[in-house]
């Protein structure tokens, strides 16, 4: 059942990507690559690494999607004042 | 054409290159010497029933005081890039139900990141991830209210204060104990207790502040503040 979870999470984590790449919007991208993070904390915590999970949610999922939004908004910005 | 069929050369080869990782993988019935080492010293010799806080902070202890300043230089670099373009951010004020439930909610978050790194040599998770988990709580702040105003100085004070006592404690292993960061500085008390394991929960709880303090400047520097 463990390794079922586990492909199934990698092949949504697998059509994220290739959905990040390939979204018009910058905003979608963003957002799916948080979700790949996420799904491979879980893989993490199904595999018995709890640390490491702790450690890709917060920072992949969570901080890292923050900042990549901060900059999007800057560099939105720049262009608006040219 | 010949781009695309290169394409699918490298993609061919670097499948090439991973597959005897996957054929020749097989799963190990016992640990090896010197994790079965890593995993007595730490019950035995430091007191820590998580055996990942006493690889990172005692055995890794050097590698872990690489990263914080790996953290430390990129936190000064966002500082550096950004400097001196102080504009607005989304000055729109935040909807009631934001305001409100940050209101309770971020006291709740702080708790929960000093509780994460406090107990990192009992629980899973540790200085990094309870310092992100209290940067997140001062990115709710700066989201919900407008008119929020960060401290610099006692950002700057806690993040100094913080990293000079981290190699502080690893000088005085030096002197005190076994090594450069040993935990023996202090009782190693009882096995399971908060207090206990000798230096592992303040250099942890060190480690917390630090990168707590520098990931919420980093966020202050990118959001843009008055």
């Amino acid at each position: 059942m463990i390794p079922v979870i586990i492909i199934g999470l990698g092949v949504i984590m697998l059509a994220a990507a290739i959905a990040a790449v390939y979204f018009k919007s910058l905003l979608a991208s963003i957002i799916s690559a948080g979700v790949i993070s996420l799904l491979a904390s879980v893989i993490y915590l199904i595999l018995g690494s709890p640390d490491v999970a702790m450690t890709e949610a917060s920072i992949g999922s969570g901080l890292t999607t923050v900042i990549f939004l901060f900059a999007l908004h800057r560099v939105r910005k720049g262009k608006s004042d040219d | 054409m010949i781009r695309n069929m290169a394409v699918l050369l490298a993609v061919i080869g670097l499948v090439a290159m991973f597959l005897p990782m996957v054929t020749d993988f097989q799963e190990r019935e016992n640990l090896n010497e010197l994790a079965a080492d890593y995993v007595e010293g730490s019950i035995n010799d430091l007191n820590t029933p998580n055996v990942v806080t006493s690889v990172i902070v005692t055995y890794r202890g050097l590698d872990t005081l690489g990263e914080v300043t790996v953290l430390f230089l990129a936190t000064v670099g966002v500082g550096l890039l950004l400097k001196g373009r102080k504009e607005d951010m989304i000055r729109i004020s935040s909807s009631e139900l934001l305001g409100t439930t940050s209101s309770v909610l971020v006291a709740m978050i702080m708790i929960l990141g000093i509780y994460i790194f406090t107990h990192g040599h009992l629980t899973p998770g540790g200085g990094f991830q309870g310092g992100v988990v209290i940067a997140s709580g001062f990115l709710l702040m700066l989201l919900s209210n407008v008119n929020v105003k960060m401290n610099h100085s006692i950002m700057h004070f806690v993040e100094s204060f913080s990293g000079v006592a981290y190699v502080g404690i690893g000088v005085a292993g030096l002197v005190l104990a076994i090594g450069f960061l040993n935990p023996g500085i202090l009782p190693l008390g009882r096995f399971g207790e908060l207090f206990s394991a000798g230096a592992i929960p303040v250099i942890y709880s060190l480690i917390g502040l630090k990168v707590g303090s520098e990931l919420t400047s980093i966020l202050v520097t990118m959001g843009g503040e008055k």
